[in-house]
């Protein structure tokens, strides 16, 4: 077996606003689609935080070893108001990325919308364009912050599609954060639930037993 | 069946045009409606003094203030002065908006920075101008640089006070973006800190402007010998009311002239906000 893209062990977080981690132990395969579950205040966000490095305000221990080029992308689409879309694409690249930046916005079906400022777009497009945003930076891994949360159900399972597609042309590692069963079995290659701030379940993704799965899953969740 | 369908018809309501809703809002502005106000109070200002109801002693009529200031203009007198008085105001506005600005980002950017800065800007700010001038003149004494210098403080605190709670308004969700694209210190400064900020800055250069017009009327009439404010107290000393008129109509077109110079400009650095003002 190949060397994992991601290897934590024994994280621990504590005195965070968002939840704590008690001593997390998680391999994710290169190109394996991950989703994690959780209850509120499981500790998801929390997790992914640390994975993003974006998590300053917590204390904790624990070892992590990440592949160097990550990707995020949030619940919210987070596009600077001020940056046309192409801009907010190539963001922090240097100018040469700008055609690639034109190719992911294709590939994420916002050709043509490179001019077009980001209030001018509805939530699921602006979604895309941060989506071509992690793309065009060629991420070994890309976590996601539950960022379907605030699309509408059409716009969702559009969303699910393109990610899928996405996922089998570029092959990062994708840790997705999501609190909804269904979109994890669509979704992803394998689950793993985090319950208190621990794993507490790890379950491969096979499309016959999907029915099995949810009705496993639910029960971990207490709703079954 | 007929009687049926006869009933039938007779049964069925009869169609009126729906009752025009009157609008609760002020329904959609006109592009020059502004000028309704102003223009009414010159035409009763007009026919005050065409009457002889007013006193040209007590305030000239409108349009003299257009003879006197042609006259004024043709002498040199007017274009000299207001060479001077703009080349005063515009100094002070770039000495303080530029001090503005530094300290803003300084104390904005940094705790150190926060903590030394703005306590004493808040502090200082509850002093009003004019009651810095003595000082003023004791520091930098009675000529040109005492001017610019009182013109210069007034512009810096609504510029300092609005960059700096811009700077303090940008949103940390966009911090966190910066870090997780990896930008380095002066790609975030310019791609978001800036334009963040931008805004706020705009609005205080607003302020700023009026502030510093402001400063400067008051600074011309101490111990002037050019500008403006000059050309009215010499006006005053000679009871002549229509140059006093005359510079009273300058300083209000030159406050109007250059806070619509910055609207534009706000206008054109701005255009990726959807505003109800537009």
């Amino acid at each position: 077996m190949s060397a994992p893209a991601v290897r934590i062990r024994d994280l621990k977080r504590t005195f965070t606003l968002k939840g704590v981690l008690n001593g997390v132990d998680l391999d994710i395969a290169p190109g394996e689609f991950v989703a994690l579950l959780g209850r509120s205040g499981s500790g998801k966000s929390t997790l992914l935080r640390a994975l993003a490095g974006i998590d300053h305000e917590a204390e904790g221990t624990g070892e992590m070893a990440l592949p160097p080029r990550i990707a995020v992308i949030f619940q919210d689409a987070r596009l600077l108001p001020w940056l046309r879309v192409l801009d907010n694409v190539t963001l922090g690249l240097p100018r040469r990325a700008l055609k690639q930046a034109a190719q992911a916005l294709e590939e994420v079906g916002l050709a043509g919308r490179e001019r077009s400022w980001p209030h001018e777009l509805s939530g699921g497009e602006q979604q895309r364009v941060a989506l071509a945003r992690a793309l065009v930076r060629e991420p070994a891994l890309l976590l996601a912050d539950e960022p379907f949360g605030a699309l509408d159900a059409l716009t969702r399972i559009q969303m699910h599609a393109l990610l899928r597609r996405l996922s089998e042309r570029h092959k990062p590692a994708i840790l997705l954060v999501t609190h909804d069963i269904d979109e994890a079995i669509a979704l992803a290659d394998r689950i793993v639930m985090l319950d208190d701030g621990r794993l507490a379940a790890d379950l491969r993704v096979r499309d016959a037993a999907s029915a099995a799965l949810r009705t496993t899953l639910l029960a971990k969740l207490g709703v079954g | 069946m007929n009687a049926h369908s006869g009933e039938f018809i007779a049964a069925q309501p009869t169609l009126v045009p729906p009752a025009q809703r009157a609008p609760l809002g002020p329904g959609t502005p006109s592009r020059h409606g502004h000028l309704l106000g102003p223009l009414l109070l010159l035409l009763y200002w007009g026919v005050l003094s065409a009457t002889g109801w007013l006193d040209p002693r007590t305030l000239p009529a409108p349009w003299t203030a257009i003879t006197t200031g042609a006259e004024l203009l043709g002498e040199g007198r007017l274009q000299a002065n207001l060479a001077v008085s703009a080349a005063r105001a515009a100094s002070g506005l770039v000495v303080g908006g530029i001090a503005g600005v530094l300290l803003a980002f300084l104390s904005g950017l940094s705790l150190l920075g926060g903590y030394v800065i703005d306590g004493v800007v808040q502090l200082k700010r509850g002093i009003p101008i004019l009651a810095i001038i003595p000082f003023m003149v004791l520091w930098f004494g009675i000529g040109e640089p005492m001017k610019v210098a009182v013109i210069a403080v007034a512009a810096f605190f609504p510029i300092y006070i609005q960059t700096h709670s811009a700077l303090r308004a940008i949103d940390l969700r966009y911090v966190e973006l910066a870090e997780t694209l990896g930008l380095n210190r002066w790609q975030f400064l310019r791609t978001i800190v800036i334009p963040g900020a931008l805004p706020g800055f705009l609005l205080g250069l607003r302020f700023g402007a009026t502030a510093a017009w402001l400063a400067l009327v008051v600074v011309e009439q101490l111990n002037a010998t050019s500008g403006i404010g000059y050309m009215v107290t010499l006006a005053r000393n000679y009871a002549q009311t229509d140059v006093m008129l005359v510079g009273l109509v300058v300083y209000a077109l030159l406050g109007f002239g250059t806070d619509s110079a910055i609207r534009w400009t706000e206008r054109r650095l701005l255009t990726w906000r959807r505003t109800l003002g537009r």
